[in-house]
């Protein structure tokens, strides 16, 4: 398979019956893409498939030929936190952390779609993602906190 | 996961070529379903067919009728967010944007939703009261069925084998017409309908009396039960009226008692998302477009 990885090339083999996220974390070694439930309710291998938030759980490796992928690996600029990551341990949103990688796609995915979100959007918007430490208060605060400084930063 | 082939045709006719060859085949559109089926063993395949590549069943669009025709397995994410689709088919967004979390929203289709058979579907009640058709598609040709002739029972849907599930059809819908499909469930989001109602109702020109209604009900029995409206057509569309179209769901409601509710609620909620589906359709009616 060749596929657009966080923005570079990249050429794996697999089987059909692999999935995407099998394949990042076993075959690539991307190891931030967390298995959690393994059949689409928990989220925390969400992972971004041209453009839309998705499990890669619940979609097959061989399928992504051609496409383009962002995982969790790909949001940071080499030292450089993203403003979401940023925000998660100031407003210290993660405990266990497993989630955490699934609630950074799919926060960053909803603010670049909505910037001004407001708390019932992100609530809704991460209904796919399930928290069992957090509780969601400070997860939703934090994702507040980095629209505030991705506006800041923007202006 | 047991092993599996696993082929992405361009068109129907590489599709037919995969088929009635003896293997054992499923057709996979968004995959949220069918692959955690085959990796918890629920369900075999030697052969997967991925349905996402070929045009025809992953773009939707408005053809010169007004009929919204959508490709089997387009992302239901890529529809309800579509303005004309909000605008023209608001009780289709009603249950486009219910299905699953945006993660699942992002790749899971109508079609696949359909072909589950699941009697707790919560696109079945709304297609069928909107009037929707199902294209249904093999080498041999095509014919089309209303949505409510498509379920046999729980995962049992009426296709032959050879055929696979293209297009749905929604008409255009009469501009003093509002449908509203509405479920229950324990959580906010992201669960299986306890009970749901999909409710249609056409008014008279100056909005006071029912010119049409259809009411389907899911969640209340083996299949989706569409409820005989037919006494209060010609009625005023008032608190009365919405009231009696509550009594005749709980009385069509036939459910059973199993881990997501019993038997005594389920009819009462059949009762209570009726009216409430009503009243949001007639609100919807009213609306001028």
């Amino acid at each position: 398979m060749e596929t657009r990885l966080n923005g570079v090339e990249r050429d794996f083999l697999c089987e059909p019956r692999q999935s995407l996220l099998e394949v990042l974390r076993d075959e690539l070694g991307l190891t931030g893409t967390k298995e959690g439930c393994n059949n689409g309710n928990c989220g925390a291998c969400s992972v971004v498939l041209d453009g839309r938030i998705v499990n890669s759980c619940c979609v097959l490796a061989v399928e992504i030929e051609g496409r383009d992928l962002e995982t969790i690996e790909g949001v940071a600029r080499g030292d450089q936190l993203h403003p979401l990551q940023s925000a998660f341990l100031d407003e210290a949103a993660l405990q266990c952390g497993i989630c955490t990688p699934g609630f950074i796609m799919a926060s960053k995915a909803l603010l670049e779609r909505e910037p001004d979100a407001d708390e019932a959007r992100i609530r809704h918007w991460l209904a796919g993602n399930l928290c069992r430490c957090t509780g969601y208060d400070k997860i939703v605060r934090a994702v507040r906190r980095a629209e505030t400084a991705i506006e800041e930063m923007n202006v | 996961m047991e092993a599996f082939d696993y082929v992405a045709p361009r068109t129907l006719d590489e599709v037919y070529t995969h088929l009635n060859n003896g293997k054992r085949t499923l057709f996979m559109a968004g995959g949220t379903d069918v692959i955690v089926q085959l990796r918890e063993g629920r369900r075999q395949c030697d052969l997967l067919i991925d349905l996402k590549r070929i045009d025809q069943l992953t773009s939707y669009g408005f053809d010169s009728e007004g009929t919204l025709v959508i490709g089997a397995a387009t992302p239901l994410a890529q529809l309800y967010e579509d303005v004309d689709v909000r605008r023209r088919l608001p009780g289709l967004v009603d249950c486009a944007s219910l299905i699953g979390g945006i993660q699942i929203q992002s790749r899971a289709s109508l079609g696949g939703n359909l072909c589950n058979a699941s009697p707790a579907a919560d696109s079945s009640p709304a297609l069928i009261v909107l009037g929707a058709t199902l294209v249904i598609s093999s080498a041999q040709g095509q014919r089309e069925i209303p949505v409510e002739e498509f379920f046999l029972g729980p995962g049992r849907n009426a296709l032959q084998p050879g055929e696979l599930l293209l297009q749905i059809r929604v008409p255009r819908q009469h501009p003093n017409s509002g449908t509203r499909y509405l479920r229950f469930i324990p959580r906010n989001e992201m669960d299986i309908a306890v009970a749901s109602a999909g409710v249609h109702v056409q008014l008279s020109e100056d909005g006071a009396r029912i010119d049409q209604l259809r009411v389907a009900l899911g969640a209340v029995g083996p299949t989706v039960k569409v409820v005989d409206t037919s006494s209060l057509v010609g009625r005023a569309a008032d608190a009365a009226a919405i009231d009696a179209a509550g009594a005749l769901s709980a009385e069509a409601a036939t459910p059973i008692d199993d881990m997501r509710g019993g038997i005594v609620q389920r009819r009462k909620l059949a009762r209570v998302l009726t009216v409430r589906a009503m009243e949001g359709a007639i609100e919807r009616a009213r609306e001028v477009r």
